[in-house]
């Protein structure tokens, strides 16, 4: 039976690049795929656009491809990836001028383009989260994506590309392209792109599904995770996939990391909603059939919804932050008064908030009070105050007011930060395909 | 005993939504996951900080459940002011839940081969 075997380079931008190498080099792929586009990365590269024409791009595509260029050519391994982010075309002429410089020979390079739905959004489009209209937001709307398909990519590859440079294209995408194009699958095949689909799911977070953000001492013990390796997916023609990864990596390939990643970010199951197909991972079935290989099987898919979704991105103001630790008997008592010193000083200057929040960190911070376990007080403590503000001044205010517990404040307050950021919220929305048309521009290297 | 001794956990974001799979190590005791680990009583759990709906959906083939919590990061990942503002760290938190771990004949009611293919529950 026919099989394409596809690594995953990366699972977020700024993921480990030894992993990379590694497959590259031993992986026996025909596929190496790099993720690298979270929800707000893609808004954060159009800002650094729009600042330098030549940017907006993945930061670490460069050290990326000098790293793992020379092996993919080597053994005729080609590339898929979402580093274009902002600017696939720079993104592109940058990978031609990085082929050039390392004497790698002729090197088809496409970039998928068409992403970007900014100009000329219709104004009437609505946000799910808020039900604003896009007209109404004015000077705030900085960047609108659509999440592309697979479909541009798999015609990239048709063409005889070696790199396919993407902007927004959905996660899993990136590895559905090459499967359809390896089997010559077309794009109404529901039941097949559900698994395609399955498949790209449990490889696009990279490190997740070997073994990483998964150790729990005692309960899910995992050997050499300083030397994690990244996986391989086997996909086969009758749709099955095997994970696994390069012998001697670290990390491990087991039915439940397998599990927790089929189940990573999903709502519904039975209707995981890609621009590919609305897939159905419910009846899925895993099993272990040697070491570190883990069979999947039971993935399918129904028609793929109407619209494409749109990440857009907002310019909301500015976060203050400002932290301060205390330590040894009485750490707890000293945070809490600390915390109450700025929470007066913060209401008696008439601050205009719009959000204050005051952690301690090491006894309320992340879960709240209600969850923190009672019982023996923490050693230490760092109080952590943030608010959301319209101004940078104002935000600056926050940290300023944590700094001033040196002299003000309880005894023995130390290791201030303080930092102010800009919030670059995203929403989305749905449009109409009709609106977004992927484009394919060609460089040879 | 705690829900962790019998089930691991993973937390996924997307906007404002907070997803945590739950995932029985041993298929086995699914049926307590099921019978245990309810919507309401995750809707309860994180009281203090899920606005939202808590919906539970059940895959028995994994032997895992998936709880959607909706307004349940603060207003969602780029905007939240809290300091994990994906809400990774609630897998952990789940897994503290106190439970019966009893594979006892109330849990027998649903074999776990012939579980029927898709079910949900939800909490508002």
């Amino acid at each position: 039976m026919r099989q394409v075997r596809l690594g995953a380079g990366a699972g977020f931008s700024g993921d480990r690049i030894e992993p990379a190498v590694e497959l590259a080099e031993q992986g026996e792929l025909d596929y190496l795929v790099f993720e690298c586009l979270a929800e707000r990365t893609i808004a954060l590269a159009q800002q650094a656009r729009r600042r330098d024409p030549a940017s907006g791009f993945d930061p670490l595509l460069e050290a990326r491809f000098e790293a793992v260029l020379p092996a993919c050519r080597a053994r005729g391994t080609r590339i898929v990836t979402n580093m274009g982010a902002a600017n696939p075309l720079a993104a592109a002429e940058r990978t031609r001028q990085i082929a050039r410089r390392l004497g790698l020979g002729s090197l088809v390079i496409a970039a998928v383009t068409g992403d970007d739905v900014m100009a000329g959004l219709d104004g009437d489009i609505v946000l799910d989260e808020t039900g604003q209209r896009v007209a109404d937001l004015g000077d705030m709307l900085v960047s609108a994506n659509a999440y592309l398909g697979a479909e541009a990519i798999t015609e990239a590859l048709a063409g005889g590309a070696d790199i396919v440079l993407t902007g927004r294209a959905a996660d899993p995408s990136l590895y559905v392209g090459p499967i359809v194009h390896a089997f010559g699958w077309t794009f109404d095949d529901w039941h097949r792109l559900g698994q395609a689909t399955l498949a790209g799911h449990l490889l696009e977070c990279a490190g997740q599904v070997t073994g990483g953000y998964f150790a729990d001492p005692g309960f899910k013990d995992v050997q050499g995770l300083d030397r994690l390796g990244f996986p391989i997916g086997t996909f086969a023609e009758d749709g099955s996939l095997v994970i696994s990864k390069v012998a001697g990596s670290g990390g491990c390939v087991t039915p439940a990391t397998c599990k927790e990643q089929i189940l990573y970010e999903v709502h519904d199951p039975a209707c995981y909603l890609t621009p590919d197909v609305s897939a159905d991972f419910s009846q899925v079935r895993v099993e272990t059939i040697g070491p570190d290989r883990v069979r999947v099987v039971g993935g399918s898919g129904r028609a793929r919804p109407a619209g494409l979704k749109v990440s857009l991105g907002l310019m909301e103001g500015f976060v203050g932050e400002g932290q301060i630790s205390y330590a040894g008997a009485g750490a707890v008592a000293r945070g809490e008064l600390a915390r109450e010193i700025v929470r007066e000083r913060l209401a008696r200057a008439g601050l205009p908030l719009q959000e204050l929040r005051c952690d301690l960190i090491g006894l309320d911070a992340l879960h709240g009070a209600g969850l923190a376990r009672s019982g023996s007080e923490p050693y230490e403590v760092r109080l952590r105050v943030a608010a959301r503000t319209a101004s940078a001044a104002v935000a600056r205010r926050i940290g300023e007011e944590v700094e001033a517990l040196y002299t003000n404040g309880p005894a023995g307050g130390g290791g201030v930060s303080r930092q102010v950021r800009e919030v670059l919220g995203i929403r989305s929305a749905l449009i109409p395909r009709a609106q977004v048309r992927p484009t394919i521009t060609w460089l040879e290297a | 005993m705690k829900l962790r001794a019998i089930a691991h956990s993973r937390s996924g974001d997307k906007g404002d939504i907070s997803n945590l799979s739950l995932i029985a190590y041993d298929p086995a005791d699914y049926p307590v996951l099921l019978r245990e680990v309810t919507a309401q009583r995750v809707k309860t759990h994180f009281s203090a900080f899920v606005a939202g709906e808590v919906v539970r959906y059940e895959i028995a083939s994994l032997g895992a459940l998936n709880f959607v919590m909706r307004q349940a990061l603060g207003g969602g990942v780029t905007r939240s002011l809290a300091l994990d503002t994906h809400g990774k760290s609630l897998s952990s938190a789940l897994l503290d839940l106190e439970i019966d771990g009893s594979r006892g004949p109330s849990a027998a009611a649903e074999p776990f081969e012939d579980h029927p293919s898709q079910k949900q529950t939800r909490e508002d």
